[in-house]
This record gives C-alpha cells, structure tokens and sequence, in this order.
C-alpha cells in the first residue's frame, strides 16, 4: 500500500569521527529512494548538522553517549530522526540565535558556531526539535521528482 | 574521510590546498593549520576545488580564520569554490562577507 514505510535505524558512538558513517548511510539510502544529487547533498549537511550538535553539545567527558539515528522511507519523502539522551538545550533561545550573517554585522560580531540549526531549517522541508532529558530532531525531506499520478495509474491497473 | 592541508609560500602571500570532507571530525585540524597564518596576518589564499563535502563545522572555521586575520591585518581568500559551496556561503550570508570565487569553468559532474 502507498503507506508503507520502511525503517533502518543506527546507533554511533557519540563522537565526531563517526559523523561521516551516518553520511555515507544517508547517501546510500536517499539515492536508493531517487533523489537529485543537490537533495542528497543537502541532506548530508542537514543530518550531519543534527549529529555535530549531539556529538558537541549532548555529553561531556565523562559521559559519553550514543547519538540514534532512523532513517523512515517513506513513498515520497524521508524522515531521519537523531536523538541523543544527553543535556538538553534551550531551543528558544537558539532559535532566537541563529540566523543568516548580514552584512550589517562587524567582523567581531561573527560567530563562529549557531548555523548548525539554521541550515537544518534551510535546507529540510520540515524540522521538529524535541528537548527533554535529551534532544530529539526530526527533519523531513520530500521527493520532489514524484509522479502525481504515479497511484493512480496502479490503482486503475488493479480494478481493471 | 581523509582531509588534507596543503601550503605553499610565495613571495606575496601563502597558497593553501584543502582536500577532503570539512565536519566536525576534521574541522578542528583545518583549524589548527590555518589559525597560526591567521595569528601572523598572512595573505591567504585558499584553494576548495578538492573539498567534497562542508558543512557548519568549516563554515566556523572559515568564520574564526577571517576574524584573526582581519584583525591582524592579512586577509583570506577562498578560491575554486564548487557550486555546493557557494551556495553554502550565499544561504549563511557569508558570501558577502568573506571573498569568495566560484570556478573559472565549468564543467563538474
């Protein structure tokens, strides 16, 4: 049925060096489900930026964690969630930090970190973000090269 | 997932080859090799032609870089930038902040 959705789901240490195996992941699956090679690459930085913020932000030291991610395949468009059990942040605040640079801004006003958010917003057709005992975020992207009439023609084929 | 820095001095300023994927497991090494150019107020130009994959991570690191060298009267150039690329620094608004050029051709896959 059109509903059906599939699942694959991981886990990584939460550490940076294996920030890059959840891109490799997501390349595959996302070029498995027909994406153009700018969606796949916008996709790449969007996950990638969910994973850096849980692998800086969520553990310390002594507490390293897990960061999980869930690729959910869906018949027009991907949903990966990565959540991590660690500290949870303020999402109001961020939100209320991040933004595009402007010219306006003085050189010493430049940050050097915050667009991680940001471009998850940009870059994804949805974002959720859930902040508990950990940070939960959950990014949609639909296929934009979808048939409109592609159940349609499958429906027809099967009453006739 | 190997990143490379390269350099080069010149008479008039310092050419520098990244190679690779700048996130947030390489980005502190980029970091590492241009800040102490940035802290002289060298001239630098940096070539991205082999930089296949960045994100916020290198965007920082570029950020950080300017910031220094600016201050200590050098200045940062970023040369070769794919498509990707500038579109990363055109939807952060770095593109009018930092110089940046695209490639003098086209032609990539």
């Amino acid at each position: 049925m059109s509903t059906s959705v599939d699942y694959i789901e991981m886990k990584i240490p939460a550490e940076p060096e294996y920030v890059g195996i959840v891109r490799l992941t997501l390349s595959g699956v996302a070029s498995r489900m027909g994406y153009t090679y700018d969606d796949i690459e916008d996709l790449k930085i969007a996950v990638s930026e969910a994973c850096t913020n849980a692998v800086q932000h969520a553990y310390n030291d002594e507490n390293k964690g897990e960061v999980s991610v869930r690729f959910g395949v869906f018949e027009d468009r991907l949903e990966v969630i990565v959540a991590d059990q660690g500290d949870s942040f303020d999402f109001d605040q961020k939100q209320q930090d991040l933004g595009p640079y402007t010219p306006s801004h003085t050189v010493d006003q430049l940050s050097e970190g915050g667009l991680g958010l940001y471009l998850m917003e940009t870059l994804m057709d949805e974002v959720k973000v859930q902040s508990n005992s950990g940070v939960t975020v959950a990014m949609t992207k639909y296929l934009n090269g979808e048939r409109v009439d592609h159940g349609t023609t499958i429906k027809n084929y099967e009453t006739n | 997932m190997n990143l490379t820095v390269d350099m080069k001095e010149n008479l008039s300023d310092i050419q520098i080859n990244i190679a690779g994927e700048i996130d947030v497991y390489s980005a502190p090494a980029v970091r590492e090799k241009l800040m102490p150019l940035a802290n002289e107020g060298k001239d630098m130009r940096i070539c991205l032609k082999d930089v296949n994959y960045m994100d916020s991570t290198g965007l920082g690191v570029f950020v950080g870089v300017f910031k220094t060298v600016s201050k200590e009267g050098g200045s940062l150039k970023l040369e070769n930038l794919s498509d990707r690329l500038v579109r990363l620094f055109e939807i952060t608004g770095l593109k009018d902040i930092i110089d940046i050029s695209a490639k003098s051709e086209g032609g990539v896959q």
